[in-house]
């Protein structure tokens, strides 16, 4: 056939790369977690997929770089910083809570301008949709044209000049795979990150009530719970989760500072978000790591050029098998 | 006091006039008997069609071909009202409409570029270079007709904000095949070459006046593609007009309001989705077609997904559901930016800032105004005009007693 040609099944790369196609694959997979829990808390609350998320994260992006250039005083140069351990990770905690402070507020901005005025209005599903895209074309647009002239060097047609803050080196191996500095930061803050989340979702009063919105909205209100504080909440969280996994990015990607870098991301974390159940918040942190971990083997077996088909191949054959995810759909009744 | 209610309702209706600008004409229009129907049509096409010939100073756009972009119109027109059957209609949200797009160009650039393996057209091939481009039209319909069916069939059964971003997929999965089967489609390079309708060669245009070498004057190739692709764009809207006042557009209207009940009454949802998804599926082929006749060259950056948001913000501007009020937007998206081309305000090119723009008008018409410009007019559908006169008489009966 004509078209084999440009496919290869490369088994045995498959195999000999495994672990090591596992370990980059789960620290791809912490990232898209991250940023589907924004979704999925979202479409739990609202039943709106906030198709503006991945501009949400493209901003925590821009907050990273800003963080680091202007007020830690790096300037981007090929070469990496050697700072030694301590204080790199000084600087990256800094830098991430920037970059959450930066995506969170643009989270409860969207929510304010956009979704609030639609509520009130009580407006159909497909208006919300619709509004969501018009956000996302907005903010991807605002960084495109509007940021270089507010802000000298930022936004525009071309990738920002990339800060190197640390220098992926491998730290130690596990199962013949090495694991790099980069991947062991990416996985370790990933999984606090989620860990907090889950107890705040699962253990808290705000948690609660998210629950409670999320599963039966008017009973919720009348039971005392403030819905619109909740749902402000629920962007927020979402928000500062896409910050953090922004300033990851920027670490295993450091030149993918751009204005269209969220969209593609945005895309594959809510296939993430689907693959582990939509809504739950526990599916969407599994399904991100599967996502992520599938991705891999996909490229290792047909070829790099394949490796976001296989990601668009797996949100539509999850679809078609299990609309529901693999945990199941439900925020609230996952832990009720 | 029943001078102030009076002056109230005059106030009232003159803010309403002013929110549904489409709401005079369409009283006039309706007022019209058949034939004065197509009498004012053929007019209106007509008028529309000599357009570039004798373009107005106000509406011409001097920083580009004002025939260019009016065969662009045409085609992003054919694609609103394709995409109008299935958002419109149907009340389904399809993002990947430019896959659809995609693959109606590249049917007739496969078949006809000589960069393609598959090319049927030369001395031994299949196609006369003559007719090349034309019957590759019906084929590059049913092609996507059929991508449509395929991707519908699994599809459809899902829920409506799932179906968006599967068809988000699956546009993007189109570009990526189209980019990565570099053997078949070139990769990023493209196809060169591909046919056009051989239509008044002579001296001067020794490949007629669809061809690129047709540039100068305002009958250029642009004027003449967009005369192509009017006729086609008219040829749709009867089909689809047709469509919609059958029992097929009755099925549509009915689930796009609540499908549940649309299911209860006996109307078989899938097959009407499907139907839906199909045809407006084959329009987007079409509208593709066109596309790859007129540049005469493919390359998968053309059908990148933003483009997909585009032809939506056409058809929600316009308002869903109205076929004369996308092909409004239509004109809206694509006026506007080559208008604006080379237009600069503090720096900026304003050309360059209309996903800016139509970002924007997204957002405020969806809290403002939700049903679009020119909204669709909720009506009898069933007996359609013999029940109105049958209302109107009572009212009429009503308002002398």
């Amino acid at each position: 056939m004509l078209m084999a040609a440009n496919i290869n099944f490369n088994v045995d790369g498959l195999i000999n790369g495994f672990w090591q196609l596992t370990i980059d694959g789960l620290s791809w997979g912490a990232i898209y977690a991250l940023v589907a829990v924004g979704y999925t808390l979202v479409f739990g609350v609202l039943r709106l997929i906030n198709f503006a998320h991945s501009e949400i994260f493209m901003l925590g992006m821009f907050g990273t770089y800003f963080c680091l250039d202007v007020i830690l005083g790096f300037t981007p140069s090929g070469n990496a910083y050697n700072k030694g351990v301590l204080l790199t990770i000084v600087y990256l905690a800094i830098a991430m809570i920037f970059a959450m402070l930066v995506s969170g507020s643009a989270a409860v901005g969207l929510e304010f301008i956009a979704y609030r005025p639609l509520r009130r209005r009580n407006a159909r599903p497909l208006t919300f949709l619709i509004t969501a895209i018009g956000m996302s074309f907005v903010l991807q647009e605002f960084v495109h044209f509007i940021l270089p002239q507010l802000i000298k060097g930022y936004g525009g047609s071309n990738a920002q000049q990339p800060i190197l803050l640390v220098q992926p080196k491998a730290q130690f191996t596990v199962f013949g795979a090495t694991v790099s500095n980069v991947t062991l930061v990416i996985v370790v803050s990933a999984l606090v990150l989620a860990v907090a989340t889950d107890i705040a979702i699962n253990r808290t009063k705000f948690g609660r009530g998210i629950r409670a919105v999320a599963q039966d909205s008017t009973t919720a209100t009348l039971m005392g719970v403030s819905r619109e504080r909740i749902i402000m909440t629920t962007f927020l969280i979402g928000g500062l989760l896409a910050g953090a996994a922004a300033l990851l990015y920027t670490l295993k990607v450091p030149q993918g500072i751009i204005y269209s870098g969220g969209f593609l991301l945005g895309i594959k974390a809510f296939s993430a978000a689907v693959l582990g159940g939509i809504g739950n918040l526990r599916g969407a942190l599994l399904g991100g790591l599967i996502l992520g971990v599938m991705e891999n083997y996909g490229q290792a077996l047909f070829g790099t050029q394949w490796r976001d088909v296989v990601a668009f191949v797996l949100l539509v054959l999850v679809l078609l098998i299990r609309p529901t995810g693999i945990l199941g759909e439900s925020l609230g009744k996952a832990r009720a | 006091m029943s001078h102030q209610a009076g002056s109230e309702t005059t106030k009232s209706t003159a803010a309403k006039r002013l929110l549904a600008p489409g709401d005079g004409l369409r009283q006039w229009w309706d007022g019209l008997g058949r034939p004065q129907k197509w009498l004012f049509g053929i007019v209106g096409f007509g008028l529309l069609a000599l357009l570039p010939l004798y373009p107005p100073g106000f509406i011409d756009t001097p920083g580009i071909s004002f025939g260019g972009t009016m065969a662009q119109f045409v085609m992003i027109a054919i694609i609103a009202i394709g995409l109008n059957v299935v958002v419109g209609q149907a009340g389904l949200l399809d993002l990947g409409y430019v896959g659809f797009y995609a693959v109606g160009a590249y049917t007739v650039a496969l078949l006809t570029s000589p960069d393609s393996p598959w090319n049927k057209m030369g001395a031994t091939g299949f196609f006369s270079k003559d007719w090349a481009w034309l019957s590759c039209v019906p084929i590059a319909m049913a092609v996507t007709a059929l991508a449509g069916l395929i991707l519908g069939t699994p599809t459809l059964r899902l829920r409506g904000d799932y179906l968006a971003i599967v068809t988000l997929g699956f546009g993007e999965i189109i570009r990526l095949l189209a980019d990565n089967l570099s053997d078949v489609t070139n990769g990023s390079r493209g196809l060169n070459q591909i046919a056009y309708p051989r239509v008044g060669e002579s001296e001067r245009l020794p490949n007629g006046v669809f061809s690129a070498g047709n540039s100068s004057g305002d009958a250029n190739y642009g004027t003449w593609w967009f005369w192509l692709g009017l006729l086609l764009m008219i040829g749709i809207l009867l089909l689809v007009g047709n469509l919609e006042r059958s029992r097929v557009g009755r099925a549509w209207v009915a689930i796009r309001e609540d499908e549940d009940a649309a299911e209860v009454m006996g109307v078989n949802t899938f097959r009407f989705k499907l139907w839906a998804f199909v045809i407006g599926a084959g329009i987007g082929g079409l509208s593709g077609a066109l596309y790859a006749g007129q540049v005469q060259y493919v390359a998968p950056t053309n059908f990148n997904i933003i483009n997909s948001m585009l032809f939506l913000v056409a058809v929600v501007l316009g308002g869903q559901g109205n076929k004369l009020g996308v092909i409004f937007g239509a004109f809206i998206i694509v006026y506007l930016p080559n208008r604006l081309l080379g237009v600069e305000l503090f720096g900026v090119n304003l050309g360059d800032l209309k996903y800016l723009f139509f970002g924007l008008a997204l957002v405020v018409l969806m809290i403002f105004r939700p049903q679009g410009l020119f909204p669709v007019r909720q009506q009898l559908l069933a007996y359609a005009s013999s029940a109105k006169k049958l209302l109107s008489k009572a009212d009429d009966s009503k308002a002398a007693a």
